[in-house]
């Protein structure tokens, strides 16, 4: 245990190997971290930034890509407005770009196949990115429990990974996805519209029945106001495991 | 030192501000909220502090008994692992100190501390960051009864470490022999957290 703590507090270059677009301000960055001692679904990483005087920047990203010990690592990165490091990855980054990076980090926020219970899982947003390396975890330890995700966006264009839930959801009989859309609906659109509230939680099932685990990130106020509707509707608190925006809180930049 | 390829940074702090700031850390003027589950309510005539040493209880408070007790002001610095930091926070509450006297004890007990919370949440510290005006049990933020997401009415502030120490809800404090990790500290974070130190996680020196 000791061993993997040293392994994961340890700084490592990473070399970007791929770049690409998930949506209009959203990418998705593969990189090659050798070393890397491997991670569970949902945790994060810290990176380092370091300019030519010195000058140092650090931020966390959640891991967007599934469970293993693979030394190929990705990260999904919402640009933040004036975001010193977002804008930087987003604007800057090439691939064969060498970057330092450490984790994975943190234990409690995070799915293992050992622990394959009933799961419910509410993204904001790109809230979406831990609890999308969460149901890739499930997908390749071939998870045998119920998962329901409850996935909030703008905007269709603005889903996160649209068409690889969509076949997720697809392939197996294990997964409901729902989609709500909170500003632009477009025609026939079949998914729920507006925020989440209480009655849309019921509607879909994300009931206390069975003691599932609770997954909910995204912005501060999404995150507060759904985990106060789940302990209302009986969820047991120590069942409902929050992140505010990714490890980063209510600032990203 | 890995210079990375067209990173300038924006440098938005001043350096007087930078000088401030522990390594890795940028400063904002928000209060981030970062909880690792639902928000707790703790209703003020149902609220006590207690004061354990061992098996034996040497205190407890109710909330009536806990906001007589001498009232100390500290405006400080905070630094969260998750990388913002804070200035100038003014908060209000009793130092662990006046805690100690309250409870009819001349010194701290040696060793180590457990903070118990509402919700389930602990977290451990040494002896010696609590004492000395160090560290208090604070009920008040900016003149204010601090708010329920930002701990509620009463969390602890140990505003010299990462802000997981400082938890929010807190109901009792256990002095102990041994140190043992909290709820944090078992989950990939540094035993004690020192920011200047940038003690963020376990393997941290």
């Amino acid at each position: 245990m000791i061993g993997a703590a040293m392994a994961a507090a340890q700084w490592r270059v990473a070399t970007v190997t791929a770049i690409r677009a998930e949506t209009a301000s959203v990418k998705t960055i593969r990189f090659e971290v050798p070393g890397w001692p491997g991670h569970l679904g949902g945790q994060h990483v810290d990176l380092r930034l370091t300019a030519e005087d010195g000058y140092v920047a650090q931020r966390s990203y959640s891991i967007a890509s599934g469970a293993g010990t693979s030394p190929q690592i990705e990260l999904t990165i919402d640009a933040v407005p004036d975001g010193e490091v977002s804008g930087f990855l987003h604007e800057e980054l090439r691939i064969g770009d060498q970057i330092e990076i450490r984790g994975p980090i943190g234990s409690y926020f995070a799915w293992s196949a050992e622990h394959d219970y009933g799961l419910l899982l509410i993204a904001g947003g790109s809230g979406i990115v831990p609890l999308m390396s969460m149901l890739r975890s499930r997908a390749a330890a071939g998870a045998t429990q119920h998962a329901r995700l409850l996935y909030s966006s703008r905007s269709i264009d603005q889903i996160i990974y649209r068409s690889e839930l969509d076949r997720l959801a697809a392939q197996t009989t294990h997964f409901t996805l729902t989609h709500t859309l909170t500003r632009e609906t477009p025609s026939g659109w079949a998914g729920e519209q507006g925020r989440i509230d209480r009655v849309m939680l019921t509607r879909r099932q994300f009931t206390p029945a069975g003691d599932p685990d609770v997954y909910v990130c995204g912005p501060t106020a999404f995150v507060e106001t759904i985990a106060e509707h789940l302990v209302a509707m009986g969820h047991r608190a120590s069942n409902v495991r929050t992140e505010r925006f990714g490890p980063t809180g209510a600032i990203r930049t | 030192m890995l210079v990375t390829r067209g990173f300038k940074g924006r440098r938005r702090e001043g350096d007087a501000d930078r000088l401030r700031l522990p390594p890795g850390q940028f400063l904002t003027p928000e209060f981030p909220v970062l909880t690792t589950g639902p928000t707790q309510h703790t209703r003020l005539d149902r609220w006590s502090l207690a004061l354990q040493h061992g098996g034996s209880l040497l205190g407890k408070w109710s909330w009536e008994q806990f906001e007589a007790l001498p009232q100390t002001e500290i405006t400080c610095d905070i630094h969260c692992v998750t990388k913002w930091s804070k200035f100038d926070t003014r908060w209000r509450g009793v130092t662990i100190d006046n805690l100690l006297r309250a409870a009819g004890l001349d010194a701290a007990p040696t060793g180590f501390l457990m903070a118990h919370c509402d919700g389930g949440y602990t977290t451990n510290l040494l002896i010696g960051d609590l004492i000395e005006a160090r560290a208090m049990i604070a009920t008040h933020f900016d003149d204010l009864p601090l708010l329920p997401a930002h701990g509620g009415p009463a969390r602890l502030l140990v505003p010299h470490l990462y802000f997981w120490k400082s938890a929010k809800w807190v109901r009792r404090l256990a002095f102990r022999e041994n140190d043992t990790p909290g709820f944090c500290e078992s989950h990939g974070y540094h035993l004690r957290g020192d920011p200047w130190r940038e003690q963020r996680y376990e393997g941290d020196l």
